[in-house]
């Protein structure tokens, strides 16, 4: 069930929600949080379909914000809000509401989410694309108990960590941190079942992705020792390799999806290390809701504490594997190329900004 | 917490670090009579779901042992054909490949010296090339007969002697025995082999979110706790009904009947849960405890004739199909008196619940497939309302819904809408599907896990299993002597006897 509202207000949407449910005949739901989703009309599609995917393992009232671009002086100075209400099948397991804000009142989100939480339960933001520099003391951040944000999306995706670091606030995490949670655990797996000192780490991985050097960085910070990062063709991690007294650890993986774990002594063993949809990063970023003390640790050692990246020579003979990137990631992770910086429609040098958005097809408001 | 096998702690693994899973430490598990229905259906699939979330250790190891002639794999083609039919996660490729690298087959019938020495060989090489680490579970999915010579087999090889810190633990379904003596004959030959605490009784209904949820709803909150005793609760009622019949296992179940299968296990733990004290702690000890306290308070009536029930379907029509009646089944001596349908009343002597009846009742070819916990509460002791105002209103209740369609459900009276002061019962209802994940985890996936972690939180103990014999025995011993079974038709819920014994205090069943 679908109803659109132009020109709403949010009592009107709250209105719309109570019409919807009852239109469909369910009137009380266990819904146990609200997820405000932040994006653009370009990556607002992705999003909603990874929310509503979540949805089904956290039911969740989704409010979808896409901040509309004003192109002329007239336009910014009228303001407007439009609603999309959607319950039942249309909305995973939950509700969502589409929110359309144009002009001014898209520098005030906060007012138009605020009175659609639900009562009592947790409120997560989730950034799809263009995190602010301090969630938490963003408008709509501050509403929230769990603030996600997505250093992968961003151009400059090492700065993004610097600047996270800076800013962090218990509640605050990263899309680019749950990618690794297989890694870690697998990792940590492996250390079970050996007895020995490690002495270094190298952490491979392609070059514009922050899950290596949060891998990396959570090691060091671990581990206490020296952590170099590496940079190979992809797709993301590629390889982790501990140089411990009883000789290395290794757990490679070169096709994204099956790795292998060498230890010492023990014969090589396949494991499943498949990357992950946005969906199910999101549906773990849900499952709990208390601050990441892990993450901050791990964020506060400073991407800039690592080992330096590979001499030429290195990186060519790891570019040498036998490893296609781009094509092959725009399959295995749909949901992901849609705000990879490298990939073709998410602009160029800058982080995109709305006037340099590209034009978009929809009338004038009268 | 998953054993380090080195002097220091994994620097990798902390306790503030809730992402991480508890992930089971290396090992592998063996399954005897891995042909069976329980095997296809919940094992394997169970061990696909732990391996797809991630909760496996990278080189686990499934063995397989049965009589048929089978190479690996075809072994490994039957467990991915029970996967792709029972998992409840999606398939997905690289999992199986993971999985597929651990897999065995050894053939052989259970008094077969050959064969449990290829077991040990192939244990010795999944060892080496899966790096196990000698830790080994045995899953004994086989015939209660069959208990006993498979668990001489393994201490006859060598098979239950952990080594250097490697453990080997035994996985035993019910049947725990059919009364007292039998169930301590088992755990003598048990624990003849494996130490008590390697010993894993699998009570599947334990492993429910719902059940495990009664302890979080009890001792997490403040607002039931306070009327949780003889003041406010009138009575409890647990049921366990199956729309079934007993289908092809007329060997097993005839003799046994419906209070030895369910009462002493399910039933007689979900009222532990339901009526214990409150756990110094959520380990394996303190909540044993407990319920031994509970079961060992335990007190039947004087009076068992009037007390218990129990029953047998006859010929009926059950959810629109005709079935027939229990004595008319393939494979049962028309004379049978097999109890299909058991009620039974007891009571827990202590100063919570003294004077509080526990009804329990379990059947076969009721009208519906449901278990599911209601703890009754009095009605107020005054009501301003007028008579009339109140005739619709019942007793106010919590119903835990353990399957299907988890949840609790409190019922309450309300006002009816309208100009006159009318009150009527109302339901507020939680559903586990709805707030929570859509599919939570089968309970075999949870057990499994917990037996490799070594976590016996959620598996009865030895003594919890004779406690409940020793309440059953003298019911059955009575039932032996005096009478037969009642007949009821099939379809719908139980005898009218047992209506009889609830109306003879004032009370009913609900209707669940």
């Amino acid at each position: 069930m679908k109803i659109d509202l132009t020109d709403t207000t949010a009592s009107k949407i709250n209105k719309g929600l109570v019409k919807a449910r009852r239109a469909i005949g369910t009137p009380a739901v266990g819904m146990v949080l609200t997820l405000v989703v932040v994006t653009d009309e370009e990556n607002a599609y992705d999003a909603l379909k990874a929310a509503n995917d979540a949805s089904r393992e956290h039911p969740s009232r989704t409010l979808v914000v896409i901040k509309r671009v004003s192109r002329s002086p007239r336009d910014r100075t009228q303001s407007r809000l439009d609603a999309e209400v959607r319950v039942g099948t249309d909305a995973g397991s939950g509700e969502t509401v589409v929110l359309r804000l144009y002009g001014e009142v898209s520098d005030h989100a906060q007012s138009v989410v605020l009175p659609l939480l639900l009562p009592d339960a947790p409120v997560v933001v989730w950034w799809s694309v263009d995190a602010p520099r301090d969630p938490a003391n963003d408008p709509l951040g501050a509403l929230s108990q769990r603030r996600v944000t997505d250093s992968y999306a961003a151009e400059k995706p090492v700065d993004e960590l610097r600047s996270r670091a800076e800013s962090y606030e218990p509640g605050d995490t990263d899309l680019a941190w749950a990618r690794i949670t297989p890694w870690r655990s697998m990792l940590a797996a492996a250390l079970d079942q050996v007895d020995c000192e490690i002495v270094s780490v190298e952490v491979a991985g392609e070059e514009s992705n922050p899950s290596v050097e949060l891998l990396a960085m959570w090691l060091a910070d671990r581990l206490h020792v020296h952590v170099r990062r590496a940079v190979s063709a992809g797709p993301g991690l590629t390889q982790v390799r501990l140089e411990t007294t009883g000789g290395p650890i290794t757990l490679h993986r070169s096709d994204g999806a099956m790795a292998t774990l060498a230890l010492p002594g023990q014969p090589d063993r396949a494991v499943a290390l498949k990357r992950r949809e946005t969906s199910e990063l999101l549906a773990e970023e849900l499952r709990r809701l208390d601050p990441d003390d892990t993450y901050a640790s791990a964020l506060r050692f400073g991407v800039d504490r690592l080992g330096g990246i590979q001499s030429a020579a290195e990186r060519a003979e790891a570019a040498a594997q036998p490893v296609p990137t781009l094509p092959v990631r725009a399959v295995t992770e749909p949901a992901a190329t849609g705000v990879q910086p490298t990939s073709s429609e998410s602009g160029n040098s800058d982080r995109p900004t709305p006037a340099k958005m590209p034009p978009v097809k929809k009338a004038d408001p009268q | 917490m998953a054993p380090h096998s080195g002097s220091g702690a994994n620097p990798l693994r902390d306790p503030a670090d809730r992402r991480l899973p508890r992930i089971a430490g290396p090992s592998g598990l063996v399954i005897f009579g891995v042909t069976g229905d329980l095997s296809r259906k919940k094992l394997m699939p169970a061990v696909y779901d732990l391996a797809n979330r991630g909760l496996l250790p990278p080189g686990f190891s499934l063995v397989g042992f049965a009589r048929r002639e089978w190479a690996h794999e075809d072994f490994a083609q039957e467990v991915h054909d029970a996967v792709k039919e029972h998992s409840r996660t999606p398939f997905r490729e690289e999992v199986w490949q993971q999985l597929v690298q651990g897999m065995r087959f050894v053939q052989g019938t259970f008094d077969d010296d050959d064969a449990f020495e290829r077991l040990r060989d192939t244990i010795d090489e999944l060892d080496k090339a899966q790096g196990t680490g000698g830790n080994f579970a045995f899953y004994l999915s086989v015939p209660p007969r069959s208990f006993p010579v498979v668990i001489q087999q393994l201490k006859k090889h060598g098979l239950a002697d952990q080594e250097k810190g490697s453990w080997r633990r035994a996985v035993i379904e019910k049947p725990f025995g059919h009364d007292l003596k039998s169930a301590e004959d088992l755990n003598k030959v048990v624990h003849e082999v494996f130490a008590a605490d390697q010993v894993f009784r699998i009570d599947h209904y334990l492993g429910k979110e719902t059940v495990q949820n009664i302890l979080a709803l009890r001792f997490a909150n403040t607002m039931f706790e306070p009327i949780w005793n003889r003041s406010f609760v009138d009575h409890v009622q647990i049921t366990m009904a199956e729309d079934i019949g007993i289908g092809g296992r007329a060997g097993y179940y005839d003799g046994i009947g419906a209070a030895r299968d369910v009462i002493q296990n399910h039933l007689l733990q979900l009222m532990a849960l339901t009526a214990m004290e409150e756990p110094s702690s959520f380990s394996a000890d303190a909540l044993a405890a407990e319920k031994e306290k509970v079961l060992g308070a335990v007190r039947l009536p004087k009076d068992l004739g009037k007390n218990t029930v129990r029953g047998q379907y006859a010929e009926g029509w059950q959810g629109g199909e005709k079935a027939v009646g229990y004595l008319q089944e393939d494979g049962i001596d028309p004379q049978s008196k097999t109890d299909t349908y058991a009620a039974i009343k007891v009571e827990v002597d202590n100063r919570r619940w003294a004077g509080v009846p526990f009804y329990l009742r379990t059947g076969k070819r009721l009208g519906r497939r449901v278990t599911e916990i209601a703890v009754v509460f009095q009605r107020a002791p005054h009501s301003p309302f007028d008579q009339t105002a109140t005739e619709e209103l019942g007793q106010n209740a919590i119903v835990f819904r353990v399957q299907p369609d988890e949840g609790v459900t409190v019922r309450f009276g309300s006002k009816v809408p309208g100009t006159s002061m009318e009150i009527r019962d109302v339901s507020m209802d939680f559903a586990y599907g709805e707030s929570f994940t859509e599919s939570s985890p089968e309970a075999y996936e949870r057990l499994i896990l917990d037996v490799l972690l070594g976590d016996s939180n959620l598996f009865p103990r030895t003594e919890e299993v004779e406690l409940s014999w020793k309440i059953l025995d003298p019911i059955e011993q009575y039932w032996d002597k005096h009478g037969k079974p009642a007949q009821y038709q099939s379809g719908t819920w139980g005898p009218v006897e047992a209506d009889e014994m609830l109306a003879r205090e004032g009370r009913s069943w609900r209707r669940p």
